[in-house]
């Protein structure tokens, strides 16, 4: 244990994400012995990151004004929207530059485990959204496991009655890879899950 | 195929031991307690990433030791593979392959594929059925590793469905299901459904390709009476076929069936984590029927039925048969030397040398407490 302010910014490393007791320590002191100026950026980017950033009152992607900049975008279409579980899946599907429409952040997927049911996501948000009758069409690109295929299930139920088409984001080979380096069990579901061309 | 050479450091009993090995027969020799188990226990959990003896990793690793290593050099097809594995109980296990660390240790799973039959495989036929699912199972994805994922898939959805089923009879208690548990127990009924019968169409294949397999093992090692057959006990129902649409819509069903005894109960009543491998002999059943001798000769037959069915699908394990032959007499012994006879590489484990039939005797391998010396040719 150190004393202060240090270990206050030891134990406020330590609670984030993927950061260990023994990270959050070098992490302190490497702050403790950085350049004043490099300190007051980050300590900048800290404060701006909670006072600017609010989520897109539509599709809940992370925003800097009421709207997020896709959904302000006039060029995307209407009539596609995208369902994803996080944020950063926004940021993964616009790399690909291969989607015009616009997006729907769920925050997490069903996980009856950890408490997290349909009520505790934005589907309420996105129903309504699909309600104004301009959508056509519904991509669900939540994760491929569990949690992640159970909610594109249930979205799926709610969402095909009303007449919109639903698709599922195909998985099985990763990308960009030889088919010689995919492991044997991603290869093997992927050849028994073979679709007629 | 077969080991070349195993490694071991700080591995139960073993501070350090190199051992080469030759492919065909070898015994390893050693009164009770002298570590011959520990060695073949190393190399199956090379293969498995499992031990056959304990739940943890912390036995494995030599008292007072922090860590264990298991090195290999397999070989197969001609063509020699290094495997090490450093068992760091507590932390995740690290693994390389020839020369290069692998991301995860799972990668190294199938470089040694090993069949072994232990004197814990008693348990295999006296305990509860979660140990012969696991058998069947194992084997499925010995054949086909894709079913790694469905297993796993099927495990974390009965998980799911669990804590749903849970926090559903929690609320009624209080009063009054949350209509949102009930919307997505549909979701998780498919899922279980789809994921079940693709589990339960493998098991059912699995099973019947075994069967004839099982009967020719027990009939080779076991003292005579009685044919020993298996069949897969589903709480579906019998007269199964392997037929995947047709299990999902029967799951589905017995789903919608048994709806209010599940919430009732906060748990998944229906589906192949409950099913069952069913062992008999003649017309009875194995367990609380056969003797200690009978139970025995099933359990052997069952692993050595697995070995014959990967060697029919063009798979060559390393076969390891640790304490057999000492409970058999001569007669089985040699039938069940003719039957493994051709093994490409086979381990036979005994304190008597004598015990083990001629043919089988290769490269003889003495144990002692922390050493093991290959014993010159006679
Ligand atoms: N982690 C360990 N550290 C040190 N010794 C161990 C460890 N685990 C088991 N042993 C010793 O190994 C011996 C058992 O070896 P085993 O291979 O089962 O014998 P056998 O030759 O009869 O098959 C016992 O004497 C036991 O004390
Ligand atoms: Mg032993
Ligand atoms: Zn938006």
């Amino acid at each position: 244990m150190y004393e202060g302010a240090i270990q206050d910014l030891i134990d406020e490393l330590g609670r984030l994400p993927g950061v260990g007791p023994k990270s959050a320590q070098r992490i302190a002191f490497h702050i403790l012995s950085a350049d004043p100026a490099d300190v007051g950026r980050l300590a900048t980017a800290l404060r701006k990151v909670k006072e600017l950033v609010r989520f897109c009152t539509t599709c809940y992607n992370v925003a800097e004004s009421e709207q997020c900049r896709i959904c302000r975008d006039p060029r995307r279409t209407e009539e596609s929207i995208c369902v994803v579980e996080e944020p950063k899946d926004v940021v993964a599907i616009e790399r690909t530059g291969e989607f015009r429409g616009k997006y729907h952040v769920l925050g997490g997927a069903i996980n009856p485990l950890e408490g997290i049911g349909p009520d505790n996501l934005r589907i309420r948000e996105l129903l309504a959204r699909l309600g104004t009758g301009a959508v056509k069409e519904l991509i669900l690109a939540t994760d491929p496991n569990t949690e992640g295929e159970a909610t594109a299930t249930y979205l799926a139920l709610m969402v095909k009655p009303m007449g919109i088409d639903v698709s599922r984001l195909a998985s099985g080979l990763p990308v960009g890879g030889d088919l010689e380096y995919a492991d044997e069990i991603t290869l093997g579901r992927a050849f028994e899950g073979r679709r007629a061309v | 195929m077969y080991v070349r050479r195993v490694e071991l450091i700080n591995f139960r009993s073993y501070e350090r031991v190199e051992v080469d090995l030759d492919p065909g027969p070898s015994v390893l020799v050693g009164r009770n307690g002298v570590g011959k188990t520990n060695l073949v226990e190393a190399l199956g959990y090379v293969a498995t990433l499992d031990s056959h003896r304990v739940a943890t990793d912390v036995p494995l690793v030599r008292a007072g030791a922090a860590s264990a290593v298991v090195r290999c050099a397999i070989v197969h097809d001609g063509r020699e593979l290094l495997v090490e594995l450093e068992i760091v109980p507590g932390r995740a296990n690290r693994a390389r392959l020839g020369r290069s660390p692998v991301r995860r240790p799972r990668e190294i799973l199938g470089a040694l594929r090993m069949v072994l039959f232990a004197p814990e495989d008693l348990e295999l036929v006296r305990g509860d059925p979660d140990q012969r699912r696991r058998y069947l199972d194992d084997l499925l994805v010995a054949r086909l590793p894709r079913f790694a994922g469905v297993r796993a898939d099927y495990d974390r959805v009965v998980k799911q469905r669990n804590a749903l089923l849970r926090t559903a009879y929690l609320s009624r208690k209080v009063g009054g299901t949350r209509s949102q548990d009930m919307s997505t127990l549909a979701v998780w009924d498919t899922h279980l459904a789809r994921h079940g019968a693709e589990l339960l169409a493998g098991r059912l294949e699995l099973v019947a390709a075994l069967g004839p397999h099982v009967a020719k093992a027990y009939d080779a090692v076991a003292a005579g009476r009685g044919a020993a057959a298996i069949a897969y006990a589903a709480r579906l129902g019998d007269g199964l076929t392997p037929d995947r649409p047709a299990l999902e819509q029967a799951l589905l069903d017995r789903l919608a069936e048994r709806r209010v005894a599940e919430i009732e109960r906060g748990t998944t009543l229906v589906g192949p984590h409950r099913d069952d491998l069913a062992l008999t002999l003649g017309d009875l059943p194995v367990k609380g029927y056969a003797s200690h001798g009978e139970s025995w000769s099933v359990a052997l037959a069952l692993r050595l039925a697995a070995y014959d069915l990967l060697r029919a699908d063009g798979i060559e394990p390393v076969l390891v048969l640790d304490d057999v032959f000492a409970e058999l007499d001569t007669g089985r012994r040699e039938r069940l030397a003719e039957l493994v006879s051709g093994s490409a590489q086979l381990l036979v484990t005994c304190a008597v040398p004598e015990d083990v039939p001629a043919a089988l005797r290769g490269a003889r391998y003495d144990v002692t407490p922390g050493e093991v010396h290959r014993a010159p040719a006679a």
